[in-house]
């Protein structure tokens, strides 16, 4: 040990120099209500079951997506489209009752992989919190996006041109 | 003379506390950037109402005295911890003399002829609010940490008393006004005493149970060390007396070392009598919160001393070193001043 190690002080100096230098440095905090961290652009969040273009819900219940879940996060109960309900549901078929498990869900995004009408997509928006676990089964009313255009949900960033071939690809048992 | 005395006493005890619960923000504050992270900015703008929030959460609390413990005691020990901490306040002079219709208002409330003893009297026997608390709680925990307060403070006063006594020997009085006012202009002790300052603000971190000395709390071996059994408002005030111990002893410092009230730049400027006082005490702030920046830098910066470091450092390095410069300080007046 020399002279200068063992009275500690230029040690002490040094670190405190560091520790200084953190005091002035930027600070990587982001204040999160406030400020966001941006996503990236195919951030799989909260599910969101589309519309199409005339304002009628897309799915029309086949089960594929609660096939596809892994968790087992997913449940629907299907239902007849009466005739006087063809500007609600564009399919003969609907979804009578739809429910995914936010506490189960995984966020893998293999619904929205599976689902041959392109009803399911996940979206860049978050799950928020809550202190009981009932609240965290959303159904429809949560899901199903609104019929207002300009409240409706953009996803175009998670309808990849991969996507969309993959949807078509008739190899596949769903698009048989 | 004694209406302006017990205003300005009252004034005075506002102000220490006001710095003190905000020393605790500024801890938090000063920690987290120091650690890359930005610390309490939830309530009020920057968080600037987060003391009042943990004030009003430790008056909250729950207050409980364990069953074996020596009631009495147990009361007296944060009482005593904190009534302490403020008494050293009287002695400080924070600024020079105000003139209002023709009267003169020192800003001092006790010129005492003895003040440096004083604050020393009065920064010991607060380290008995500590041992106190500690026996009374009846826990080993508790009783550990009061064991090393004490020694701790056996080993360090006598290194900062002789600290002391160099600094003496230059003054040539125990006054802190009289010391003050022989630094003005740029005549600060620190450059006639700068072993002497290093003895002593090393002696004042451990005085203060600051880190790196803050063994008798020492949350890692001791859970919580002499405070393991406090609640409530008790906790808050050992907890806050912490706070107001570091503030006046900021002061001493600056008072003692670096030139209290005075400022080179204030002589210069030729302001007229009151303008220059309180410009003075402006001054004394600023010098006495870089004190307490300095404070929190090293206790974000320093791991804790081991108990046997800590012993070796106050008797094996600070009191030699201490001995040494009353020496070095005798021999140079000696051969100065008979010429």
């Amino acid at each position: 040990m020399t002279f200068l190690e063992w009275i500690y002080l230029p040690a002490i100096a040094k670190g405190m120099f560091i520790t200084i230098k953190h005091f002035f440095r930027k600070k990587t905090t982001i204040n999160y209500p406030e400020e966001t961290r941006e996503f990236s652009k195919v951030y799989r969040g909260l599910h969101v079951l589309k519309r199409d273009d005339q304002g009628r819900e897309r799915c029309t219940a086949c089960g594929l997506c609660a096939v596809a879940c892994p968790a087992e996060a997913i449940t629907m109960i299907a239902a007849e489209r009466n005739p006087d309900e063809k500007h609600l549901y564009r399919e003969e078929k609907y979804a009578e009752v739809y429910e995914i498990n936010m506490l189960r869900c995984i966020f893998c995004g293999d619904c929205e992989e599976a689902c041959p009408k392109e009803a399911i997509f996940l979206t860049d928006r978050l799950v928020p919190s809550n202190y009981e676990r009932l609240p965290f089964i959303y159904g429809k009313d949560k899901l199903v996006e609104p019929l207002d255009p300009a409240l409706r949900i953009d996803v175009s960033a998670r309808q990849t041109e991969n996507l969309l071939k993959f949807k078509k690809n008739k190899q596949f048992a769903h698009n048989r | 003379m004694y209406i302006y005395k017990t205003i300005f006493l009252f004034i005075i005890l506002l102000v220490t506390l006001l710095v003190a619960m905000y020393s605790t923000y500024g801890e938090r504050k000063v920690a987290a950037f120091m650690q890359d992270r930005l610390g309490p900015n939830r309530a009020g703008i920057f968080g600037l109402l987060q003391p009042i929030a943990d004030g009003i959460k430790m008056f909250m609390k729950e207050e409980i005295i364990p069953l074996s413990a020596n009631k009495k005691m147990f009361i007296l020990g944060p009482s005593i911890a904190m009534t302490t901490a403020l008494l050293t306040g009287v002695v400080i002079p924070w600024g020079g003399t105000l003139t209002i219709f023709g009267h003169e208002f020192p800003m001092q409330i006790a010129d005492l002829n003895i003040g440096i003893l004083y604050v020393f009297a009065m920064v010991s026997i607060g380290v008995y609010g500590i041992m106190l608390g500690g026996w009374a709680s009846n826990n080993k925990y508790a009783l550990l940490g009061s064991i090393r307060a004490a020694s701790q403070m056996i080993s360090y006063e006598l290194a900062m008393g002789m600290s002391i006594i160099a600094l003496i020997l230059t003054t040539g009085t125990l006054s802190l006004h009289e010391i003050v006012d022989q630094q003005q202009g740029m005549h600060w002790n620190i450059f006639y005493q700068p072993l002497g300052f290093l003895i002593f603000i090393i002696c004042a971190f451990a005085e203060t149970n600051r880190a790196p000395f803050d063994l008798p709390e020492c949350e890692t071996e001791l859970i919580g060390g002499y405070h393991t059994e406090y609640s409530s408002m008790k906790l808050g005030f050992y907890l806050f007396a912490e706070y107001v111990n570091m503030f006046i002893s900021s002061a001493v410092i600056v008072t003692l070392y670096f030139g209290g009230y005075h400022m080179p730049i204030i002589d210069h400027l030729g302001l007229s009598g009151n303008v220059a006082t309180l410009l003075g005490t402006f001054f004394f702030f600023i010098k006495v919160f870089f004190m307490i920046f300095l404070f929190m830098w090293v206790r974000w910066t320093l791991p804790r001393f081991r108990y046997d470091q800590l012993m070796n450092l106050g008797w094996k390095g600070l009191m030699p070193l201490a001995i040494f410069n009353i020496l070095a300080t005798g021999v140079f007046y000696y051969f100065t001043e008979l010429t």
